[in-house]
């Protein structure tokens, strides 16, 4: 699997626009507006890799973070000038409000090219970058307030462990969500989809990233990944409760989601 | 029906065997993936678009001769076959690597022959032979080796009619090729080549040089059909009339 990211890497972008036609930025804002994070929120993105989820998390916190402060501006209309001041002076410089987002994944180069994404588009602060492997976190119990992992946990060798993970890496009351290709049940569509993954996806693989290999592999694994209740059971399984999905685009792609408590 | 890997079976997600497992259906040589009609068609005209878009792509040229050679490389193949060297070649199936050429020999020759002008050409040009792509999209096991011969004889074929590798040199060698194999992918980059000339070389082009290379294409005998390791001695001149190919303008 490593071998397969490190030369899937730098096209990674181009491939997914390419292949999901786009969707797949709406796939991702969907996934946050379904985490509706408020600002103050930490979140652990695993398999994060070209940092898709965590910038979109930042320009989230932020536009929510904005409308917080201008809320308390209005209503800050009847103060004194000094007690202006001072709050204006602790809000200025949070346009965060101390949210923060690690990204974590088990490819240098994948971080490598998410790294200077975040340098070219702008965003510095709020966001790390952490080598690590989704079986074996790299942090302590009870960390984070949200862990997501978008079209990560089919390439992870043994699901449960990632899972076991993630339940211990989040705080009581913290909510875990998966982003991730699932299984289609209506058989026109299904079939339609088939067609369109083996024979359209990997020639997309070899013209665009001179990477059949690759593309081919992505494909099957999409196929043996468990559907969605599977998926469902075993995120009960790992102490989730309240574990439930949502299928986007007729199950091509479907959101689960679990809480700690 | 459609010729489809099958994907039903659950499958060990071990990364070891995975290049097996993946290929272990109609594998004919290293190398080989399997497609279907459907993807050899989207294969040729993304690669067709990519090579113009990108002309560094090498790949996407070499994608593009294999997904439409179906016709012109049987062909090439029983050209081959009912001439005796070209009949020995395939049955010997030499390459032409680094590593299999004696270079130190082959400078040692004189002047003038072939040995000593092809590394000629591949200093001066700062080119290697083991940069060509192996085939991967032809279904049949000694097909691909023709198509593997055609890309390692490309060399020789520039010493051969004495060009260069810039772009003209490379058009006038696809012209010729055209003629010669008949590949849809020699006769698009013939074609097409040209677009990204200047006016000046496009005269040179047209005038002189794409007549005598047509003239020389259609005059010689077919070029897979030479044992070119067997004659490094031999003066470039000598083998260019053995041939029929005329002498550069």
């Amino acid at each position: 699997v490593y071998q397969v990211f490190e030369s899937v890497a730098k096209k990674y972008d181009v491939m997914n626009d390419s292949m999901t036609l786009g969707i797949h930025r709406v796939w991702k804002d969907i996934l946050m507006h379904k985490m509706n994070p408020c600002p103050g929120t930490l979140l652990l993105d695993v398999a994060g890799g070209t940092g898709d989820i965590a910038f979109r998390f930042i320009n989230y916190v932020r536009s929510v973070r904005q409308r917080q402060l201008q809320r308390k501006l209005r209503h800050n209309q009847n103060l004194s000038w000094q007690e202006i001041f001072e709050s204006y002076q602790k809000d200025k410089f949070n346009s965060l409000g101390d949210s923060q987002v690690v990204v974590c994944d088990i490819n240098r180069e994948m971080l490598k090219v998410g790294k200077q994404k975040a340098q070219h588009l702008g965003y510095s602060e709020g966001l790390s970058w952490v080598l690590g492997n989704a079986e074996e976190l790299p942090f302590d119990d009870d960390k984070f307030d949200v862990y997501t992992i978008a079209f990560g946990i089919r390439n992870v060798t043994r699901i449960d462990l990632a899972l076991q993970e993630a339940y211990r890496v989040l705080k009581p009351g913290g909510r875990f969500l998966c982003l991730e290709f699932s299984h289609v049940s209506n058989p026109i569509l299904s079939r339609l989809y088939d067609l369109y993954s083996f024979q359209v996806i990997p020639v997309l693989g070899e013209v665009i990233a001179g990477d059949w290999k690759s593309y081919q592999y992505l494909v099957e694994s999409i196929r043996q990944f468990p559907p969605q209740e599977e998926l469902k059971a075993m995120i009960e399984d790992a102490g989730f409760f309240k574990v439930d999905y949502e299928n986007l685009n007729f199950g091509i792609v479907a959101i689960h989601s679990g809480f700690k408590l | 029906g459609r010729a489809r890997p099958s994907h039903s079976e659950p499958r060990g997600r071990d990364g070891r065997g995975e290049q097996e497992e993946m290929e272990g259906w109609h594998q004919l040589y290293p190398g080989h993936i399997p497609t279907s009609p459907l993807q050899k068609a989207l294969l040729a005209a993304g690669s067709a678009v990519m090579a113009l878009y990108d002309p560094y792509r090498h790949d996407m040229v070499a994608v593009l001769g294999e997904t439409t050679g179906c016709l012109a490389l049987p062909s090439l193949r029983d050209k081959m076959k009912n001439h005796p060297e070209g009949y020995r070649i395939l049955q010997e199936r030499p390459r032409i690597r680094l590593s299999t050429l004696d270079m130190a020999r082959l400078q040692g020759l004189p002047d003038g022959s072939l040995g000593r002008e092809y590394v000629r050409f591949l200093e001066d040009n700062k080119v290697s032979p083991d940069t060509r792509m192996p085939p991967k999209f032809v279904d049949d096991e000694e097909l691909a080796y023709v198509i593997r011969r055609y890309r390692e004889v490309h060399d020789l074929m520039h010493t051969l009619l004495g060009m260069p590798t810039n772009m003209l040199g490379e058009v006038v060698v696809k012209w010729f090729e055209a003629i010669q194999t008949g590949l849809p992918m020699c006769v698009l980059g013939a074609a097409f080549g040209p677009a990204r000339l200047s006016t000046r070389k496009l005269q040179v082009l047209a005038t002189e040089l794409v007549p005598w290379a047509v003239r020389s294409g259609l005059n010689a005998s077919c070029v897979l059909n030479v044992y070119y390791e067997q004659r490094w001695e031999q003066p470039v001149e000598s083998l260019r009339e053995e041939l029929g190919i005329f002498p550069p303008p």
